[in-house]
C-alpha cells in the first residue's frame, strides 16, 4: 500500500496555488495520474521520490514512512530509490546505453534482459545524442528498471513512442512489474493512455 | 638568454592551476547549487581580483604576510613559512589572483546542466560525490578545459601582484613578465624582446588551442 497525504505550495503564473493530494494506491500494478498541464503532476512524483520536499503531510510506502512532516522524517532519494523516468529523460550525455545501465546495476543478466525488452541491444555503444527520441525514452525507462525498484515513478514515459512500440513496451512493463512485485505510478496528460491497463486512478487539479 | 625566468613562470602557472583545480572545482560546484547570502559574498570576494588593481591586492598580501606581525609572523614562527619575497608567496598570490578564471566558467557550466541529471543519479542510489565524479564532471569537460587554460595563461601574464609580493629575486621570484620590465629598465632591449616573444608565443598557442578544441569538439546536446 502506498499512502500519500501531502500538500505543497506551488508558484503559479497568477500567484500561488496549493497542490493537495490524498490518495492510497494498492501495491502491484500500474496506476495512472492524470490532470491538466501545470497542475503539479511532476511535482507530485518528485515529492514521492524525495527530490522535492512537501510543505506538510505523510508518505508511507509498504509500511515504511518515507516522509512525515509531523515527525520530521524525510528519507533521501538514495534511501527511497524509486525507479524514476524523467519527462526530459535525464540521460547522461557522457555515457553509452550500456554504461547507463551499468551505472545503475552490476547484474549483467538483468541488463541484457532489459536491453532486449527495450530493443536496444544493437545500440549499446551509442551515447544519447546518437539515439532517436523513442530510443532515448526507452533507455530512460530501462535505467529506472535497472535498480529493480519497488516503486516506479514515470513522468510521461510513452510520449515519444509510436503506437506499436508503446503497446509492446506496456505489455512487457506489465509483466516486469508483476515479476518485481512493484507498483508503477504513471503521469500522463493523455486520458486514454493506459486504458485497460491501469488499476488505481488519480486525477490531480 | 637566461631561461630561468621562463621556467619559473611555467612552474608558477602549473602549480597555481593544480592548486586551483584541487579546491576550485568543489568550490565551484558548491557555489552552483542553491543561492544564499553567504554564497553571494564569497562569490564577490572571488570575483574581486578581476577588477581590483593588482597592486592593491599585492599590497594587502604584503601587509598580511609580513613576517613582522600578524598572520605572517605566526606562519614564520610556527611553520617557518615566509610568503613575502618567496616562491610560495607567488603561488599564494597567483591562486587568489587567478581564482575567478577557474571558478566562474566551471560554476556556470555546472549551473547549465539540467537539475534532472543529478536527480536521476540520486534516485539510482548514488551519493552526491559519485554523482559529481561520474555524471556532472564528465559533462562539463569543454568548460573545464577552458578554465584550466585560462587560469594557466592568466598566471603567465601576472605582473603587479607578483612584483609587490615577490619582488625581483633571480631564480626565486623573477618570473618572465618581471624579467621583461627589468630588461627594459636596463636598456637591454634584446632580452626584453626574447622574453616577450616567448610569453606571446605560449599565450597565443594556448588560446588558439582552446578555440580549436571547442570548435571541433562534438557539441554536447546540453549546449
Amino acid at each position: 500500500m502506498i499512502s500519500i497525504d501531502i500538500e505543497k505550495k506551488l508558484k503559479a503564473y497568477k500567484g500561488v496555488q496549493v497542490l493537495r493530494v490524498k490518495k492510497e494506491f494498492a501495491t502491484g500494478g500500474i496506476a495512472r495520474i492524470t490532470g491538466p498541464s501545470g497542475v503539479g503532476k511532476t511535482t507530485l512524483l518528485k515529492m514521492i521520490a524525495g527530490l522535492i520536499t512537501p510543505d506538510a503531510g505523510r508518505i508511507v510506502v509498504d509500511d515504511i514512512t518515507w516522509f512525515d512532516s509531523a515527525q520530521n522524517i524525510s528519507l533521501s532519494p538514495q534511501q527511497r530509490m524509486p525507479g524514476f523516468v524523467f519527462q526530459d529523460y535525464a540521460l547522461f550525455p557522457n555515457m553509452t546505453v550500456q554504461q547507463h545501465l551499468e551505472y545503475a546495476t552490476k547484474d549483467t543478466a538483468w541488463i541484457n534482459r532489459l536491453l532486449n525488452i527495450g530493443k536496444l541491444e544493437t545500440f549499446t555503444t551509442h551515447k544519447p545524442e546518437h539515439l532517436s527520441g523513442g530510443q532515448q525514452q526507452r533507455l530512460a525507462i530501462l535505467r529506472a528498471l535497472a535498480i529493480k525498484p519497488k516503486l516506479l515513478l514515470m513522468d510521461e514515459p510513452f510520449s515519444a513512442l509510436d503506437v506499436k512500440m508503446k503497446g509492446e513496451l506496456i505489455s512487457d512493463l506489465q509483466s516486469l512489474i508483476k515479476e518485481l512485485k512493484a507498483t508503477a505510478l504513471t503521469v500522463s496528460h493523455n486520458p486514454q493512455e493506459l486504458d485497460g491497463v491501469s488499476g488505481d486512478e488519480l486525477e490531480v487539479g | 638568454m637566461d631561461l630561468t625566468p621562463i621556467w619559473l613562470t611555467l612552474k608558477l602557472a602549473g602549480i597555481t592551476t593544480l592548486v586551483l583545480l584541487a579546491f576550485g572545482l568543489p568550490l565551484a560546484w558548491w557555489l552552483s547549487k542553491k543561492r544564499s547570502f553567504i554564497k553571494i559574498i564569497i562569490e564577490a570576494i572571488i570575483t574581486m581580483p578581476l577588477v581590483l588593481p593588482p597592486s592593491v591586492l599585492g599590497f594587502y598580501l604584503l601587509l598580511a604576510f609580513s613576517p613582522r606581525h600578524g598572520i605572517g609572523k605566526w606562519l614564520h614562527d610556527v611553520f617557518n613559512l615566509q610568503f613575502v619575497f618567496s616562491f610560495e608567496g607567488l603561488v599564494l598570490a597567483s591562486v587568489i589572483y587567478s581564482m575567478p578564471f577557474m571558478i566562474s566558467p566551471v560554476k556556470s557550466a555546472f549551473q547549465q546542466l539540467p537539475a534532472s541529471l543529478s536527480q536521476a543519479s540520486y534516485t539510482l542510489g548514488k551519493s552526491e560525490w559519485q554523482t559529481f565524479r561520474q555524471v556532472l564532471l564528465p559533462n562539463i569537460k569543454p568548460s573545464l578545459l577552458t578554465a584550466i587554460v585560462l587560469t594557466f595563461a592568466h598566471t603567465l601574464g601576472e605582473f603587479g601582484v607578483v612584483l609587490m609580493i615577490g619582488g625581483n629575486i633571480p631564480g626565486v621570484t623573477r618570473v618572465a613578465s618581471i624579467a621583461v620590465y627589468d630588461s627594459v629598465e636596463q636598456m637591454d632591449y634584446t632580452s626584453a624582446n626574447n622574453y616577450s616573444l616567448v610569453l606571446f608565443a605560449i599565450t597565443f598557442i594556448l588560446v588558439i588551442g582552446v578555440f580549436i578544441y571547442n570548435k571541433y569538439q562534438v557539441k554536447s546536446p546540453l549546449e
